[in-house]
C-alpha cells in the first residue's frame, strides 16, 4: 500500500514535469532545453513570494501560470518563431531549437542565481497526514491533486473541444493542419505558453516539498524528457501513464530493492520501451 | 627595450599618459588573489553559503584597513572570481587562465573534497600555497605528500565518523538507544567514503547496521528511504548526506514522525536555511560540524559575516573558511613577501590566530576543527571536535514537534 500511494504522488509530480514539455515538444515541435529552468523559476516565485511576504504557494500557482504563460508566449513569438520559419524540416528545427533553448537555460540560470544562489529552502503544508494508512505530506498530496486536474482538464480540451482539436491537428502534422485552415503560428504559440505556464505551476507546488536551486533545471528537464519520449510525443495520455510507470517503479525498487537502483530503474524502463516501441507508448509511428 | 618604452608611450598617448602612470602605480599596490568555485551547479547551493561570503567579507575588511601590510608597503586586494559551473574541467581550465593570465599572488582553495584533489596537481605546478578548507577525506596525508603546496583544515573522514560513534557509544552507555543503528548514504564520493568508514567503525563498537542503504544524490522523493529506516526500529539514524537531501531528509522524518533518539545528517545540518525551515523540529537535531558561539571572536565574525554580506554564516565551515584566508592574511605579512615559495615555507613553519583559534600545520595538516553539532535551542553548538573549546554535551532527540 504504501508503495502505491507514494508511487502514485511521485507519478503526481512526474506529470506536472513532463505535461508542460510534452505541449512544447509535441505541438509546437520546440525541444525546449530550459523547460527546467522555467519549472524552477516557478519554485523560485514562490520561495521569494512565501520567505518575503508569506505569500501561500497555492496563491502563487495563480499568479505565475498567467506571468508564464505571458512570459513563455513572448519568448515563442520573438525568439523561437525566426527559428521555425527558416527550418525547412522538422529535424532542423529541433536542432535549432535545441541549441537556442540551451543558451536561454544559461541566461534564466544566471538570473535565477543573481535572485537567489543558494537552496529555496521552505516549508508549506509539510503536515503529515494519512491516505489509506500510508502517511505522506499534505504538499505532495495537493500537488498531486492539481496534476491530476491539470492533466485531466488538459485531456478533456485536447478532445472534447474544437481548439483542442486543432492543437492535436498541429502536433499530427503542421503542413496538414495548415492546408485545412488552422492558424498553426498561434496554437504554435498557445501550446508552448501553456506548456511554459504549467511547467511554472509545477515547479510552484515541488518547490513546497522538494529543496530546489538555481541550477537543478536540468535534472527536470532530463525527467521529462524521458517521460514525453517513453509517453509519446505529443500525448497527454501518453505523458501521464509514463509519469506514473516511473512514479510507481521507482518507489517499488527503493521500497523493495534498494534506493540507490532508482535511477537504473527508471532507464532501464526507458530502455526496454525504446526497444520495443520507439515511438513511445502513444506515440504515432512516423512515416 | 628602448623601443618598446617608445611603443608603449606612442599607445599610452592613445588614452592619457596620465592613466598610464596612475595604473603603474596602482599595479604595484595591488596584489590579485583569484578564488573559483561554484556559482551555478549542484554544489553552488553550498557555496553560496559557506565560501563566497567568506571570500568577500574578507576581502572588504582587509581593503577597509588599507590592505595588506607587505614589509611596509600597503597593498589592497583585488579579487578576480570565476564561476567553475561545478565542473572539474572548467576549474582546471580556469585555474591555468587565473595563473597565466590574471597572474593571479595567491588563490583561495576551491570548494569541495573532489576540487581540491582535482585541482591540487595544478595550483601545485604553479606553486600556489593551497589552504583547502571544504575537503574531507582520509587521504590527506598521502595527498600532502604528493603536493606539497596543499593543506588541509577541516578534518578526515575518520573523524567525523568517529565523533558520531562515540556519540552512538555514549547514548547506548545512557540507555537512549540500542545496539540498532539505521544508516543511509547518498551515492557519492563524499557519502560512500564515509559510509563505508562508518560501516566499520560501527560494527567494531557493537553496533548493528539494521538498515544500511544508498540513495542517488537528487533523488525526488526520499520516503522509501524513511519508510524504511523506521521500519528498522533503530533507536539511531544516521545519514551521511549532501544538501539538498538533509533536508528532504528531515522532511520525511518529520512527516513519518521517526521516533529516534539520535538523528544525524551531514552536511547543511548547520546551514542556518535548515533551521529556518524546520524550526524547533529540528531542535536535537545532529549534523557535521559545529562552533562555538559563546567564543568573543566566533561571535565577532559572526557578526562582522551578518552585517557586510547580509548573510548568517553557517554553522560549521563557515569560520574554517574565514580562518584559512586569515592564514594567509598572516602569512604575507609575517614572512613580508609575495613570493609563494615563502609564504607556503611561513604557512608549514608558524602558528596562526585566527577565528578558530590558534591554527598550526603538523605536515600540512592542521587539527583544530568541529566534527559533530547539535542544534540546541535554535543555536548549532559543537559537541565533537579536535583541539577546539567550548564543547557541550549531547541532549536527545524526542519527538519532532515546535
Amino acid at each position: 500500500m504504501d508503495i502505491i500511494v507514494s508511487g502514485l504522488l511521485l507519478s503526481g509530480t512526474y506529470a506536472l514535469v513532463a505535461m508542460g514539455l510534452n505541449l512544447q515538444y509535441g505541438v509546437a515541435r520546440i525541444m525546449n532545453l530550459a523547460n527546467g529552468e522555467v519549472l524552477v523559476l516557478g519554485a523560485l516565485a514562490s520561495f521569494w513570494l512565501y520567505t518575503t511576504d508569506q505569500i501561500s504557494p497555492l496563491l502563487t500557482v495563480v499568479l505565475v501560470a498567467p506571468v508564464a504563460f505571458i512570459g513563455n508566449w513572448l519568448i515563442y513569438r520573438f525568439l523561437l518563431t525566426p527559428l521555425v520559419r527558416r527550418s525547412k524540416t522538422q529535424g532542423h528545427l529541433e536542432v535549432d531549437s535545441i541549441l537556442a533553448t540551451f543558451g536561454m537555460s544559461f541566461i534564466l540560470i544566471g538570473i535565477m542565481v543573481s535572485i537567489e544562489g543558494g537552496f529555496f529552502v521552505y516549508k508549506y503544508l509539510s503536515t503529515p497526514i494519512s491516505i489509506l494508512g500510508s502517511t505522506t505530506s499534505l504538499s505532495r498530496f495537493v500537488a498531486f491533486i492539481i496534476a491530476v486536474l491539470i492533466g485531466g482538464l488538459l485531456y478533456l480540451w485536447m478532445n472534447h473541444t474544437r481548439s483542442g482539436v486543432a492543437v492535436r491537428a498541429v502536433s499530427v502534422g503542421t503542413e496538414a493542419s495548415g492546408l485545412v485552415g488552422i492558424n498553426v503560428p498561434r496554437v504554435s504559440a498557445f501550446a508552448f505558453a501553456l506548456g511554459g505556464a504549467i511547467a511554472a505551476i509545477g515547479g510552484a507546488l515541488i518547490s513546497t516539498f522538494i529543496t530546489l536551486d538555481a541550477s537543478i533545471g536540468v535534472v527536470f528537464t532530463l525527467k521529462a524528457l524521458i517521460i514525453v519520449i517513453m509517453g509519446g510525443v505529443g500525448d497527454i495520455r501518453g505523458a501521464i501513464v509514463a509519469a506514473v510507470i516511473l512514479g510507481v517503479i521507482e518507489t517499488t525498487v527503493a521500497t523493495l530493492i534498494d534506493p540507490g537502483l532508482t535511477l537504473a530503474a527508471a532507464y532501464l524502463i526507458f530502455l526496454i520501451i525504446l526497444l520495443f516501441r520507439p515511438q513511445g507508448l502513444f506515440g504515432r509511428r512516423v512515416l | 627595450m628602448i623601443r618598446r618604452i617608445i611603443l608603449k608611450t606612442a599607445f599610452a598617448a592613445a588614452f592619457s599618459l596620465t592613466a598610464l602612470f596612475s595604473s603603474a602605480v596602482s599595479a604595484a599596490d595591488v596584489i590579485k588573489i583569484g578564488a573559483i568555485a561554484p556559482k551555478t551547479g549542484p554544489l553552488a547551493g553550498g557555496t553560496v553559503v559557506t565560501h563566497w561570503p567568506n571570500i568577500d567579507l574578507w576581502v572588504e575588511q582587509v581593503n577597509a584597513r588599507g590592505g595588506l601590510n607587505v614589509s611596509g608597503k600597503k597593498m589592497t586586494i583585488e579579487l578576480i572570481q570565476y564561476d567553475d559551473k561545478t565542473n572539474p574541467g572548467e576549474h582546471i581550465k580556469l585555474a591555468q587562465r587565473l595563473a597565466e593570465q590574471d597572474k593571479v599572488d595567491f588563490i583561495i582553495a576551491p570548494y569541495g573534497t573532489g576540487f581540491n584533489i582535482a585541482s591540487a596537481p595544478v595550483y601545485g605546478r604553479y606553486g600556489y600555497p593551497m589552504i583547502a578548507v571544504s575537503a574531507i577525506t582520509d587521504k590527506v596525508y598521502e595527498l600532502t605528500e604528493r603536493y606539497p603546496n596543499l593543506f588541509f583544515t577541516l578534518g578526515s573522514t575518520t573523524a567525523f565518523v568517529e565523533g558520531v560513534r562515540d556519540i552512538l557509544i555514549e547514548q547506548r552507555d545512557a540507555g537512549a538507544i540500542g545496539n540498532e543503528v539505521a544508516m543511509v548514504n547518498v551515492a557519492d564520493a563524499f557519502g560512500i567514503e564515509l559510509a563505508d568508514r562508518a560501516r566499520d567503525l560501527f560494527t567494531e563498537a557493537g553496533f548493528k547496521l539494521v538498515y544500511d542503504k544508498s540513495y542517488p544524490l537528487g533523488t525526488p522523493d526520499l520516503s522509501p528511504v524513511m519508510k524504511g529506516a523506521k521500519a528498522s526500529g533503530a533507536k539511531a539514524f544516521v545519514a551521511w548526506s549532501y544538501p539538498p537531501d538533509s533536508f528532504g531528509l528531515a522532511e520525511q522524518a518529520i512527516i513519518e514522525d521517526l521516533d529516534v533518539a539520535v538523528y544525524y545528517s551531514a552536511v547543511a545540518t548547520s546551514f542556518p536555511a535548515f533551521k529556518g525551515a524546520y524550526g524547533n523540529k529540528i531542535n536535537n537535531v545532529l549534523g557535521a560540524g559545529g562552533t562555538n558561539v559563546d567564543d568573543p571572536k566566533v561571535a565577532a565574525y559572526r557578526k562582522a559575516h551578518l552585517d557586510i554580506t547580509g548573510k548568517t554564516a553557517d554553522y560549521w565551515a563557515s569560520a574554517n573558511t574565514y580562518a584559512s584566508m586569515q592564514i594567509l592574511e598572516q602569512s604575507i605579512e609575517g614572512s613580508g613577501s609575495i613570493d609563494r615559495e615563502v609564504v607556503t615555507q611561513y604557512i608549514k613553519d608558524n602558528s596562526f590566530d585566527t577565528v578558530m583559534g590558534t591554527l598550526k600545520f603538523e605536515n600540512n595538516v592542521s587539527e583544530t576543527f568541529w566534527s559533530v553539532g547539535q542544534w540546541q535551542d535554535g543555536v548549532f553548538r559543537g559537541l565533537k571536535g579536535s583541539n577546539v573549546d567550548g564543547a557541550v554535551s549531547v541532549r536527545t532527540k524526542s519527538g519532532w514537534s515546535e
